[in-house]
């Protein structure tokens, strides 16, 4: 069966120079770029290149570019860094549509001591910009808003919002994971002091990621050892991963104009087609400014976990924000801060195309999704009830 | 992914007997949309007091839906006393097996076996007994307590994958937690204190069970409590932290604080939250 994927926000795949840009590196060059030896020492100059590649593609510097093992590990080294640096400082500020990676952390620190504010966001995902700039006190260590969100692609005003926050002396950090190779970014023209990003979420390997460190931010390391990435994180470099993040980053720099133009196009299409054909559906956040390559759409009165199994029956691959996929019983917090109901939380589908997307595939979902939900409409107990009020 | 059998599959890509049954005998309704699953079940008796026909309608995942169909399958042909022998166990097993998150997708089918055929019988089922624990769910301590006793569970994992409790705010995890170590006959840590106690040693030992008992259990959740004063049989706190504010907070306060300080201190303490 052929596979259909669309659940770019969740990975991606690898693209073929990517590939071949990393195999020397398992089998023939395998080398370690610490050895005084320039069959290992001599990796520098291609972890040099790959770190200029990810500064490129975000507007950095190469020396301001830290590589990590992927978001998570960038997200809790960025505010482990931020926290160690100002000790004397107990209040740390986020959003409550953050993915876990930034949510959990924010919570363990809550109950370790620190003070923490979750931010709301209106109906349609937005920032309460207001709520967050009165939050801030001399007391606050940082700032942490994630750039996009990874359930509705919905995009924070990161520059503005970022100068603001830096305007008040206070450290603030993004976690660019489901951003970086989707839009435009240039940390340059912000006050972001830190920004956490992820190689396989645009077409690199798993395992690989960079955080962005402006010049000039107090750091202090999370994982202490040896020397490496200039003693701001040991263990001994993962070059291949390195390199294929670095050649990651030269295509999502080149690629941008198509995930702009032809996958948004392919988004809209899919997006207007679903919501036409399908009744009592609505686009969660979309009235607000999104990544072009995401939709979340809510099919009123049907359970997610039932409408990805159906479409895997045609490999569809998609995710969702119901509870039942995961090991919660609770729907996608990210929804629940919408106020998007349970009616509507619970049968939400994810839907994230990438440069890879084809017309084709976009027509053969367009195709298989209204029957799917009418199928499963039919079989709930709610569904003839809610349609004969809707037609009262 | 959930790891469902190739019966479980069929019973959600085909599922038997869906839809209404009009003139129905009896007909039992479970859960809500706000849970995430829910299923009207209805049937039909022949001459002889046999289901003929039993039909379901659920709003649900995979397994809710193939445990419905499964269900269905199992009550056809069965007089109403064979058919309220069914168990949730036995829809599982009907189905190969169903994964320990999933069980309480059976357990909706049980219940609203129960249901239909109470209402066939004109009983009304009984409300749940004892007191209200998972407030995210509607589950008591005594349907807590029975299904860790027929179900051999031991973690709160293995509740929530039963009857759902737990699996909200999370609040309730310590109470389903003495509820496991109570019926699976964990031994109690301390013993009551001796009384009567002096003052200074009534505020100590009060201080003491809050660190120990009370404060760990807060923490894990984002909360905390603070020992404002002692007045006679007055216990007057602070709630810190997730706890301040929290819906949940004065159940928390009655059902695990004030509990806990009436077994190890004195029974007749009254704990009261100060508000600042």
């Amino acid at each position: 069966m052929k596979i259909i994927y669309v659940d770019n926000n969740a990975t991606t795949k690898v693209a073929p120079e990517v590939v071949d840009a990393m195999l020397p590196y398992f089998s023939e060059r395998y080398g370690n770029a610490s050895s005084m030896h320039s069959f290992g020492g001599g990796l520098i100059v291609d972890i040099r290149r790959a770190r200029t590649q990810v500064a490129d593609l975000i507007g950095a510097r190469p020396e301001e570019i830290l590589f990590t093992s992927g978001g998570t590990e960038g997200d809790a080294t960025a505010i482990h860094a931020a926290l160690q640096s100002h000790p004397g400082k107990r209040h740390i500020v986020t959003s409550r549509v953050e993915h876990p990676a930034i949510k959990n952390l924010f919570e363990q620190y809550g109950k370790n001591g620190y003070r923490v504010t979750f931010i709301p966001v209106d109906g349609q995902g937005r920032l309460d910009q207001a709520a967050l700039f009165e939050s801030l006190s001399e007391d606050t260590a940082i700032v942490s808003i994630m750039w996009a969100n990874n359930e509705t692609g919905v995009i924070n005003p990161i520059d503005e919002i970022s100068r603001e926050v830096g305007s008040r002396g206070i450290l603030f950090h993004t976690d660019a994971v489901q951003t970086v190779g989707k839009i435009p970014i240039d940390v340059s023209h912000s006050g972001v002091d830190l920004l956490s990003m992820s190689g396989h979420k645009f077409h690199g390997p798993k395992g690989i990621g960079a955080l962005y460190i402006r010049k000039g931010t107090k750091f202090k390391p999370m994982v202490v050892g040896g020397h490496q990435e200039g003693g701001r994180r040991a263990g001994t470099e993962n070059v291949p991963g390195i390199v294929g993040m670095g050649k990651a980053c030269e295509l999502a720099g080149s690629n941008l104009g198509d995930v702009g133009t032809r996958v948004r196009q392919l988004r809209d299409k899919l997006e207007h087609a679903l919501l036409q054909t399908v009744p009592r559906s609505v686009a969660n956040g979309g009235q607000a400014e999104r990544l072009p390559n995401t939709t979340s759409i809510a099919f009123e009165y049907v359970e997610g976990e039932a409408i990805l199994l159906m479409m895997n029956e045609y490999g569809i691959c998609a995710s969702s924000g119901s509870a039942c996929t995961s090991g919660s019983l609770e729907p996608s917090h990210v929804l629940r801060a919408m106020g998007v109901p349970f009616t509507a939380a619970h049968g939400s589908i994810r839907y994230s195309l990438s440069h890879y997307s084809t017309e084709e595939e976009i027509d053969f979902i367009i195709a298989k999704m209204p029957p799917i939900i009418e199928r499963l409409r039919q079989m709930s107990p709610f569904w003839k009830q809610a349609a004969e009020a809707a037609l009262h | 992914m959930w790891e469902y059998t190739d019966k479980v599959k069929d019973h959600f890509l085909n599922p038997r007997n869906v839809g209404v049954i009009e003139d129905a005998d009896g007909v039992g309704e479970v859960g809500s949309l706000s849970c995430g699953d829910a299923l009207t079940l209805f049937f039909k008796l022949d001459a002889q007091g046999r289901i003929k026909e039993a039909k379901f309608q659920t709003f649900g995942c995979a397994s809710a839906i193939a445990s419905s169909s499964a269900l269905t399958e199992m009550m056809i042909g069965k007089t109403l006393e064979e058919a309220e022998k069914i168990t949730n166990d036995d829809i599982a097993s009907f189905l190969g097996e169903l994964p320990k998150e999933k069980m309480h997708c059976s357990v909706m089918g049980q219940e609203a076996l129960e249901k239909a055929i109470a209402c066939y019988r004109g009983e009304t089922i009984k409300k749940p007994e004892g007191n209200l624990l998972c407030e995210c769910f509607g589950i008591t301590d005594r349907q807590i307590e029975s299904a860790v006793r027929d179900h051999r569970l031991f973690t709160i994992e293995d509740i929530t994958g039963h009857l759902k409790a737990g699996g909200g705010c999370g609040k309730c995890h310590e109470n389903i937690q003495s509820i496991i170590d109570q019926v699976q006959g964990k031994p109690k840590a301390m013993r009551p204190a001796p009384v009567p106690l002096t003052n200074i040693q009534k505020i100590r030992l009060i201080e003491e069970t809050l660190e120990r008992e009370i404060k760990p259990a807060l923490h894990q959740d984002g909360g905390d409590i603070e020992l404002v004063d002692v007045d006679g049989q007055r216990v007057m706190v602070k709630l810190r932290g997730t706890c301040a504010g929290c819906k949940a907070s004065q159940v928390t306060l009655k059902n695990t604080v004030e509990a806990k300080l009436r077994e190890l201190v004195s029974k007749d303490l009254v704990v009261e939250e100060v508000r600042s």
